[in-house]
């Protein structure tokens, strides 16, 4: 305990720098994988067979261990930041794709001929009522990304992207315990109280959709 | 405006099917009717009625509406001028009534002002008290009440024709009989062509100015409910009208005829 306090007074912006770094590293690659994953997505569920293909490819991604994944693309992309943000967005890619395929595939079938009915144009369509009705759903996915990519981006420092890995991989080193628990700690301290956030979001969202009846 | 609508020998048949939706089906709407249509599930009178908005495309013959060609329109633009309530109403549940029924008219890009004043006048024609109602959100509202805002938000851009699919058939008995009452007020203050669908031969007979009576994609008959009870064309009108009797009596009134 004396050397997590310590830790704390010798090291104080150095953890803040680790944090930040871990945060924004987290954030590229979720941010990446969005963009990548929802307008795919909205197009598989339109389209059952690229539908199937990039679940295919997607869920195989998956399989592969993160750390596996880094290490296969050192030789590819070198170290350092990007190879860290390219492994977390195949990461976390899935399940917002996932998600997204299913919340447009699930939109209320008689809300859809309405607005088809009233003669709605199609682009119009989608930016207000499909896209705000699947945005629970998809942003559930996007929650499920975001807590295995802050748990994952610690692998990020193996390769020297730095973050609280760095706290994880040089207490192993060293072996330092006390090390060891702030790292592990502030990772799952990070992924509940962003998760915790997000659940909220998540929650009004559902509400401004009106599926919670009132 | 008064609207009319023409088929001209329309066919339709879904891939699969082992009878055509529509058999070469012909027949004309003067503007100004309220025509209901008559059948059994599966009989096409709801591919009729959407192939006049182009949510199903006939496989052959023509579709006119005021005289034009439904198939040379563009679907959206035709759409934002024909009126469409439906049996789940559909409204957009993350939308308020006002917005819902704003939907129209904004797409057409109103002002504001006008939209806002259509919308209160709206409402307040369907019996909902705009400043109670239009802030709401459509799972605020009971069946009756939300069927009352889809029929509002088909009226917002004031189209002349209005298609109604079964719209009242999910609404209890005593609220169904006041928004038919209500739809029957609107019709005879506004004379829009309105064609409505239904399965219930009482509220076909109670609507309907002519009563279009369908049966395997083929017209049975087309007349007033008058004609139809007294002299049904074929065994299926007589058949329909024997299910309905023991109802007929109080729903058929012609006016100033007494039982």
């Amino acid at each position: 305990m004396q050397n997590v306090l310590a830790y704390f007074s010798q090291n104080g912006t150095e953890f803040v720098q680790m944090v930040a770094t871990h945060l924004w590293l987290s954030a590229v690659a979720l941010a990446l994988a969005t963009v990548i994953a929802v307008p795919l997505g909205i197009l598989g569920a339109r389209f059952r067979r690229l539908d199937s293909v990039s679940e295919g490819v997607w869920g195989t991604l998956r399989i592969i261990p993160s750390l596996a994944l880094l290490l296969v693309l050192i030789p590819v992309l070198g170290t350092g930041t990007l190879p860290a943000v390219v492994s977390l967005t195949v990461l976390a890619i899935p399940p917002i794709l996932i998600n997204t395929t299913t919340a447009f595939k699930t939109l209320p079938a008689d809300v859809l001929e309405a607005a088809e009915g009233m003669g709605m144009p199609p682009a119009r369509e989608l930016l207000t009522v499909k896209l705000p009705l699947a945005l629970p759903v998809a942003f559930a996915g996007f929650r499920t990304a975001t807590s295995e990519v802050i748990a994952s981006a610690m692998l990020a420092a193996y390769i020297g992207a730095g973050g609280l890995g760095d706290l994880i991989f040089t207490g192993l080193g060293l072996m330092r315990t006390d090390l060891l628990w702030i790292g592990g700690l502030s990772v799952a301290a990070l992924s509940l109280a962003v998760g915790a956030l997000l659940s909220l979001a998540e929650a009004r969202m559902r509400r401004r959709a009106g599926m919670v009846a009132a | 405006m008064p609207c009319e609508v023409e088929f001209e020998d329309v066919t339709k048949r879904f891939p699969g099917a082992a009878r055509p939706a529509l058999d070469h089906v012909s027949l004309k709407v003067e503007a100004g009717e309220f025509v209901t249509v008559l059948g059994t599930s599966g009989c096409g009178k709801t591919t009729m009625i959407k192939c006049v908005n182009r949510l199903v495309e006939p496989d052959s013959g023509t579709i006119r509406v005021e005289g034009e060609d439904v198939s040379a329109a563009d679907p959206a633009r035709l759409r934002q001028h024909i009126g469409y309530v439906i049996q789940k109403v559909g409204l957009f549940p993350h939308m308020t009534v006002g917005e819902n029924v704003a939907t129209v008219p904004r797409v057409l890009k109103w002002d504001k002002e006008r939209i806002q004043a259509r919308v209160d006048e709206l409402l307040a024609l369907v019996n909902l008290d705009p400043k109670e109602f239009a802030g709401r959100y459509p799972s605020q509202l009971s069946g009756g009440q939300q069927q009352r805002v889809g029929l509002a938000r088909a009226l917002a851009a004031d189209p002349s024709l209005l298609l109604m699919d079964e719209p009242f058939g999910a609404i209890d008995a005593i609220n169904r009989e006041a928004l038919q009452d209500e739809l029957l007020r609107i019709h005879q203050g506004s004379r829009k062509t309105i064609l409505f669908v239904t399965h219930d031969i009482n509220e076909a007979l109670k609507l309907g100015t002519r009563v279009l009576v369908m049966d395997a994609g083929r017209v049975q008959q087309f007349d007033t409910p008058k004609e139809i009870c007294e002299h049904p064309a074929t065994d299926f009108v007589r058949s329909l009208l024997r299910s309905g009797e023991f109802r007929l009596r109080s729903a058929y009134v012609e006016p100033g005829e007494g039982i």
